[in-house]
């Protein structure tokens, strides 16, 4: 992959509120089979959207007053359940660059790292001042710098928290898991065959 | 950075990663630690190739021509190897205590019931995994969880982990390993410790695992995969080392008294929204302030009446099978509760095995004519409905009693159908009764 550095993700935000979203709700198993990414934007809360459509309360990625937003605002243990990387790919192929929220989960977490976006936690009481203020002004710019640990919007301004080993990554622009990974293959190879199962009991 | 020992492979996270490892000009340097097989997409009436669905042809063509050129070894479908990778990788002994196993599906903590270390990975760790046979992960915390004195009858490990989910919620593991032990775990068998660690994922724990000990080994003898001869006796030795000592210490402990347990039944919209068969659904008014928005919403989706009895929901569908519940012993206990009853008129129920060897070994005992005599549908291995990406789903507000995993909104194929868990003795009694019933008014009054 490149070696694109994110500092921070500026821009308008949608709050979808709510606790344990659980990614067969990002993007629904049907639209698991493919070969490919490609397109899964379309998909992404499916269900959800067309629960809500028409209804006096729409789906926060149906709200005119969204589109375009660049930061999701969430509650605590996003991105429960399946592994599948199709959620954060879904989330970022839509154009969200970057998810604030009270918690993850570890998988969704990892996976939405490797492919280049940030989640980065805030407090309980920072997320919804943050969602209710976007709710009131949905133009609100709202800036997530992981170089400064911290969100800004309007009045509004908290630390974050993530993994200083993540937040590296993202500042420094190391895309590229494998090649890390493959740098030590010396000792990769080596660890191997100590290993009884590889080299036999 | 750990080595991965054993990589499990499957259609549905596999594609796009060996689509990057061809982007970089990438090799497999370990092929033969990689071993995939398919399982979500199969359509498990036995209808021939080509799929009717063009793009789940398509992705089993993209899995056999990927094994092929990295020369990874495919259990392809209809062969004894094939079916839901984490009952594959166990019965044919590749799954051994001591491994770090990885899986791009996230119920790969199923393995380590042998104490093997276990990961769910995404679409681009299982590409690293290819490129360089390792993962790169934190160290984990361990919460022990030691389920004490024997399960009583009508009680199995499903709701065991089901209790622990309802007790300890879907979002305190994160950070951790759960470690489970006590006499409960001790005397189960290794389908049973399988089920437990399989549901570690549900409560947001990383992996989960229990010690290898004399049943672990007894289960892996023989096995396609295990070693053999003396190799046999240095393996048990080396697998010995794995345990936790007796004196170990914990980042957390919790303690829960098996004899206490009842048989489980989830009534919402997430696996710890949980209850006993005897209980009741909650009243948000039974709750601190913070919790009731989500029971509201749970309760609305389900359509149930808050304080209502457990027993008594009525169902439409039964599914028996998954990596949760698709293994022999699973099938047996359910097969004790159908045989000679019939499902109830109206109720599609359906038996799943989880890998071709199950459906081979159940059909020798004669559980596939126990069950096809009580009018449920026996079929061929998959995931099926347990998330519905092939054919079998769940139509418009259908309930499904489910041995599965996962009661999420939708998960089993229809936007609006609705999901109960239970363990596959209960769903065969939730499908001959049709609505949720007590196992045990099903079951001989002592077990043997
Ligand atoms: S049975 Fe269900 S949970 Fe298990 S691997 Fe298949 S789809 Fe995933």
């Amino acid at each position: 992959m490149s070696a694109t550095t994110i500092t921070h993700v500026a821009g308008t935000a949608l709050p979808l509120p709510g606790d344990d979203v659980d990614t067969d709700r990002i993007i629904p198993a049907r639209f698991l089979v493919s070969v490919t990414f490609e397109g899964l934007e379309k998909h992404v809360f499916a269900d959800d959207r067309v629960a809500r459509k028409g209804t006096a309360s729409p789906h926060p990625f149906d709200e005119p007053a969204f589109e375009g937003a660049s930061v999701l605002l969430v509650n605590r243990n996003f991105g429960c359940g399946s592994s599948r990387e199709h959620a954060p790919q879904a989330i970022r192929r839509r154009g969200i660059r970057a998810v604030v929220g009270e918690s993850f989960s570890e998988i969704f977490f990892g996976n939405s790292v490797a492919i280049g976006l940030p989640c980065v936690t805030a407090s309980h009481e920072a997320v919804r001042a943050l969602q209710e203020a976007v709710l009131r002004d949905p133009r609100l710019r709202v800036v997530v710098d992981l170089a400064k640990r911290s969100i800004r919007a309007g009045t509004i301004s908290s630390p974050i928290t993530l993994p200083d080993a993540v937040r590296e990554v993202f500042l420094s622009g190391s895309w590229d898991a494998t090649g890390l990974l493959l740098d030590r293959f010396d000792e990769v190879e080596a660890v191997a065959k100590k290993l009884p199962y590889v080299s036999g009991f | 950075q750990l080595f991965v020992g054993l990589h499990l492979v499957h259609e549905v996270t596999s594609p796009q990663a060996f689509d990057m490892i061809r982007a970089r000009g990438g090799k497999v340097p370990f092929p033969g630690r990689t071993v995939a097989t398919v399982d979500h997409i199969v359509p498990t009436d036995g209808s021939p190739r080509p799929f009717a669905d063009a793009m789940a042809e398509e992705m089993l063509r993209a899995l056999e021509r990927n094994c092929r050129e990295f020369g990874i070894r495919f259990f392809e479908l209809g062969s004894e190897g094939q079916g839901i990778v984490h009952v594959i990788g166990p019965e044919t002994g590749l799954t051994q205590p001591g491994m770090t196993i990885a899986c791009g599906d996230s119920h790969t903590s199923t393995h380590g019931a042998f104490g093997a270390l276990a990961f769910g990975i995404g679409t681009s760790q299982v590409r690293d995994v290819l490129a360089s046979q390792t993962l790169a992960v934190e160290p984990l915390k361990v919460r022990r969880i030691e389920v004490g004195s024997a399960l009583r009858r009508g009680v199995y490990s499903k709701d065991v982990i089901l209790s622990i989910l309802g007790l300890l919620g879907v979002k305190a593991g994160a950070g951790f390993a759960y470690e489970y032990g006590g006499a409960a775990v001790d005397a189960m068998s290794m389908d049973e410790r399988m089920t437990l660690c399989n549901m570690s994922i549900e409560g947001g724990a990383r992996a989960g695992y229990v010690n290898p000990d004399a049943t672990t080994f007894e289960y892996l003898k023989g096995r396609p995969f295990a070693p053999k001869g003396e190799a046999w006796d240095r393996a048990v030795t080396w697998w010995s080392s794995f345990a936790s000592d007796p004196g170990a210490s914990y980042d957390d402990l919790v303690r829960m008294d098996g004899s206490t347990l009842e048989p489980m039944v989830t009534w919402g919209i997430n696996p710890g929204q949980v209850a006993p068969v005897t209980g009741r659904v909650p009243k948000p008014g039974d709750v601190p302030a913070d919790g009731r928005a989500s029971i509201l919403e749970a309760l609305d989706y389900m359509g149930l009446e808050a304080g209502r009895t457990v027993a008594g929901i009525p169902v439409d569908v039964a599914f028996i099978g998954s990596c949760t519940n698709g293994r022999l012993t699973d099938l047996r206990e359910a097969a004790r509760v159908a045989k000679g009853r019939r499902v109830a008129k109206g109720v599609r129920a359906l038996v799943v095995p989880g890998s071709n060897a199950v459906r081979k070994a159940a059909e020798r005992e004669g559980l596939d004519e126990v069950f096809r005599g009580a009018g449920f549908d026996w079929r061929e291995a998959g995931c099926s409905m347990c998330l519905a990406m092939n054919p079998d789903r769940l139509v418009g507000r259908e309930t499904c009693a489910s041995s599965s995993n996962r009661n999420f909104k939708g998960r089993q194929g229809s936007p609006t159908g609705r999901t109960l868990l239970m363990s596959p003795a209960m769903v065969a009694a939730a499908a001959i009764a049709g609505e949720v019933a007590d196992v045990r008014a099903f079951l001989p009054e002592e077990q043997p």
